[in-house]
């Protein structure tokens, strides 16, 4: 290189913290061109008028109120999930576990519901259902981060694996419990609702988002202004200036990871109890993992994470809305939700990283100096 | 940024109101359909083509509602049906019963009508009705194909007649399933009175890859034709590739499978939704339980592919068919079947569900299993001799 300094053509650096109004600025040019690329995709793709297509997706979350307070359910399903992981990764524990976890406390909320559903009265039935899926929930959040603790296991491939493991539990319990069913389950108390979660002012939706809404306000103030909460971005920094400054690591992990699969077990409780009143292995439908990029998406804040579970779950509805009114594949609704995510995501590398090209006169002084 | 995001929602919603405005016509009647796969599942395709045909023939507005899984969201696309006007829901999976039962409890004003399911003749709820075909029947009449095609690879020295081995794709060992391999199984009996049979199971409805294995599993197993009851393409297009004949069900794979493929038996489901819309039309009550037929035109077998099956196939499936639409041939006759060597003189089915699959009502009489007849899903789950399950523990 003739010892001399060669300048790239385009340089990448990190910025200083943007000031709100500009990164808000860039996620809405971010989407604004999505939905650019997402016209002109539909247009090549389909022939169909790309405004139809987003008026189909407005309308497939907002059309009717029936379809606006699904959203919110699904919204504060999503939300408390993704509110759920978020201690973890904020002490770079990576817990892609919660699709598991909140599957565990699911099959523990069913199992009760199905045996004791007879034998309890309901207040007290629900408050069983709702203590078995928070323990089943902590205790497959607390496996991997046990093995984490002690040994210091690869805590992403252990909760990925927990997840199976929770899947082929569900399959084998309803295999073993309906030997010449289809794989499902059914409704389970259909005729006596014993263990469903009360409609509060006939309105099945209200107490589930009531119960995100809480969980929200408690793990904001959780995360900043508890004790606990400081350990564990203290852990998350650097390990080492955690244990210099006397926090006991393992213990950090072992009690954030509880938390973390408590809180999935609380969502398996709301699914269970509060929406199909049944399980799947379909039961957590993906929503383990969309939270990690809900979370990461709203930079660990939970007040940023209801938008972000709100702009996927209204992705997602609208989807399915665009498939039903133009007659398309689900799959199609799914490549503009994932243009879209593309886009959002692309923008974050924007808001932190600065871009310079090689300026003209850097690129004269290279040919004479060469 | 707020103000610009409030703004943009607003336009976005006017848009939405605009085109939902445009779309309202005079008040027709609607039907909702709900499918648990799309037309990729040649089961929900078949029930797709006929509901889009019957409803266009009859003039009445349809919404078609396709990936809809068998839990809580069955009953809220059930609801938002509803809510956009539809007067009748159908739904077309088993385990949608549930929810649809959730639904109509909800909607005494809507009729919802499912196929396959077995519950509505004990739900008590006067808006609620099953319906389904006689298709073991059809199954029947294809297992004569698959018989015949057995004695011509036979004749031709291919195999002996004790490797008269078919195999069969399953999905569940749910009474659904065995009613249909077994009615397959005998039809090919009665024309090959050697063939015996091996089943193995998927766990699903809908599993291409396990499906094509399971094929190819029975195909290295020595069995020298194969049949489905699974919905993907897996075992016609394991066949093709192994050059093994096969009996398809729910429609034509003549086009992926030009060389293997026999014959298909379906359920045309189009007399059930002319009647389903008919009735409501009328103010008339839909039936409990509708069990279609040959003679209602909801039996069918697709074209038989000549340059496969053997020669004859075609009339003999016609004079076996002429026997059932007259009633001097039962496809369950206790004359052409036995369990662990012995005949059946009476069998108590599970017809009226219960969690524990109790055992309640005497089906066989006059010499013959009667099924379709107590309810119209079907409830045959006897293992006979002859036929082999391979692998009941999936999932």
């Amino acid at each position: 290189m003739n010892g001399k300094t060669h300048t790239p053509l385009i340089q990448v650096s990190k910025r200083e913290t943007l000031p709100w109004q500009k990164s808000w600025l860039i996620r809405g040019i971010a989407i604004v061109a999505a939905l650019v690329v997402c016209a002109l995709i539909t247009t090549m793709l389909t022939g169909e008028n790309p405004i139809q297509v987003y008026g189909s997706m407005v309308s497939g979350a907002f059309g009717t109120g029936r379809r606006i307070w699904q959203l919110l359910r699904n919204v504060a399903i999503l939300l408390t999930i993704s509110l759920a992981v978020t201690p973890a990764f904020k002490m770079r524990f990576w817990n892609v576990g919660a699709e598991g976890q909140v599957m565990a406390g699911a099959l523990a909320c069913t199992v009760t519901m199905l045996y004791l559903g007879d034998k309890l009265p309901n207040a007290l039935l629900i408050l069983v259902m709702l203590i078995a899926s928070v323990a089943a929930g902590a205790l497959w959040a607390f496996i991997p981060a046990f093995f984490k603790a002690k040994w210091n296991t690869n805590e992403t491939l252990f909760t990925l694996m927990m997840n199976y493991i929770a899947t082929q539990l569900i399959a084998f319990f309803i295999v073993w419990k309906y030997p010449n069913g289809t794989g499902t389950m059914g409704i389970v108390n259909q005729d006596t609702r014993a263990g469903w979660l009360p409609r509060l002012g006939g309105n099945e939706f209200i107490l589930i988002i009531l119960v995100s809404v809480v969980i929200t306000a408690l793990m904001y103030v959780y995360l900043n202004y508890t004790k606990h909460g400081y350990e564990l971005s203290v852990v998350g920094e650097s390990e080492r200036t955690a244990r210099y400054v006397g926090i006991k690591v393992g213990k950090v992990v072992l009690r954030t990871l509880i938390l973390s699969g408590a809180v999935c077990g609380i969502v398996g409780f709301l699914l269970v109890a509060g929406v199909h009143h049944s399980i799947s292995t379909n039961i957590a439908g993906g929503q383990g993992f969309t939270a990690v990029m809900v979370s990461w998406l709203a930079h660990f804040n939970p007040i940023m994470m209801v938008f972000s579970s709100f702009l996927l779950c209204f992705l997602g509805q609208g989807a399915d809305q665009i498939s039903t009114d133009l007659g398309l594949d689900h799959a199609f609704g799914d490549i503009l939700t994932g243009v879209i995510l593309f886009f959002i995501i692309g923008s974050e590398f924007f808001i932190n990283y600065k871009i310079k090209f090689r300026s003209g006169e850097e690129r004269k002084g290279e040919i004479e100096n060469a | 940024m707020k103000k610009v995001i409030a703004i943009v929602l607003c336009l976005v919603m006017c848009v939405g109101a605009l085109a939902a405005c445009s779309n309202s016509t005079e008040s027709k009647m609607k039907v909702g359909f709900i499918f648990l796969h799309d037309e990729n599942s040649t089961y929900d395709l078949n029930f797709l083509n006929a509901a889009k045909e019957t409803c266009e023939k009859l003039g009445v507005e349809y919404i078609l509602r396709t990936n809809i899984p068998e839990d809580q969201k069955c009953k809220e696309t059930a609801e938002d049906l509803i809510d956009q006007g539809c007067t009748i829901i159908f739904a077309d999976s088993f385990g949608h019963e549930d929810y649809l039962i959730e639904a109509a409890k909800d909607h005494p004003e809507v009729q919802f009508c499912h196929a396959t399911g077995t519950k509505a003749h004990t739900a008590n709820l006067s808006n609620f009705h099953n319906a389904f075909a006689s298709i073991y029947e059809g199954r029947y009449l294809a297992g004569i194909a698959a018989g015949m095609k057995l004695n011509e690879m036979i004749a031709s020295g291919k195999i002996t007649a004790d490797q008269a081995k078919m195999g069969y794709v399953g999905a569940f060992t749910y009474a659904e399933v065995i009613s249909g391999y077994t009615s397959f199984y005998l039809g090919a009996k009665s024309v090959c009175p050697s063939v015996t049979m091996e089943v193995t199971f998927t766990g699903s409805w809908y599993d291409e890859t396990a499906e094509k294995e399971g094929a190819l599993k029975l195909i290295s197993n020595g069995c020298v034709l194969i049949s489905q009851h699974a919905d993907s393409m897996g075992a016609p297009t394991a066949c093709e590739s192994n050059n093994v004949p096969n009996v398809s069900y729910n429609g034509s794979t003549i086009k992926e499978a030009p060389n293997t493929f026999i014959v298909s038996s379906r359920i045309n489901w189009s007399p059930y939704f002319e009647y389903m819309i008919g009735q409501v039309k009328d103010g008339k009550a839909i039936d409990t339980d509708w069990t279609g037929t040959i003679a209602t035109g909801s039996v069918v077998l697709t074209d038989v592919n000549t340059n496969v099956a053997a020669a004859g196939t075609v009339e003999a499936i016609e004079a076996a068919k002429a026997q059932l639409e007259a009633g001097t041939l039962h496809v369950f006759n206790t004359d052409t079947f036995t369990k662990d060597g012995a005949k059946l003189d009476s069998y108590l089915a599970d017809v009226n569900t219960d969690a524990d699959f109790t055992p309640d009502t005497e089906v066989i009489s006059d010499g013959y299993f009667h099924e379709s007849e107590k309810r119209s899903a079907p409830y045959f789950d006897i293992q006979i001799d002859g036929i082999t399950l391979l692998d009941v523990n999936f999932g």
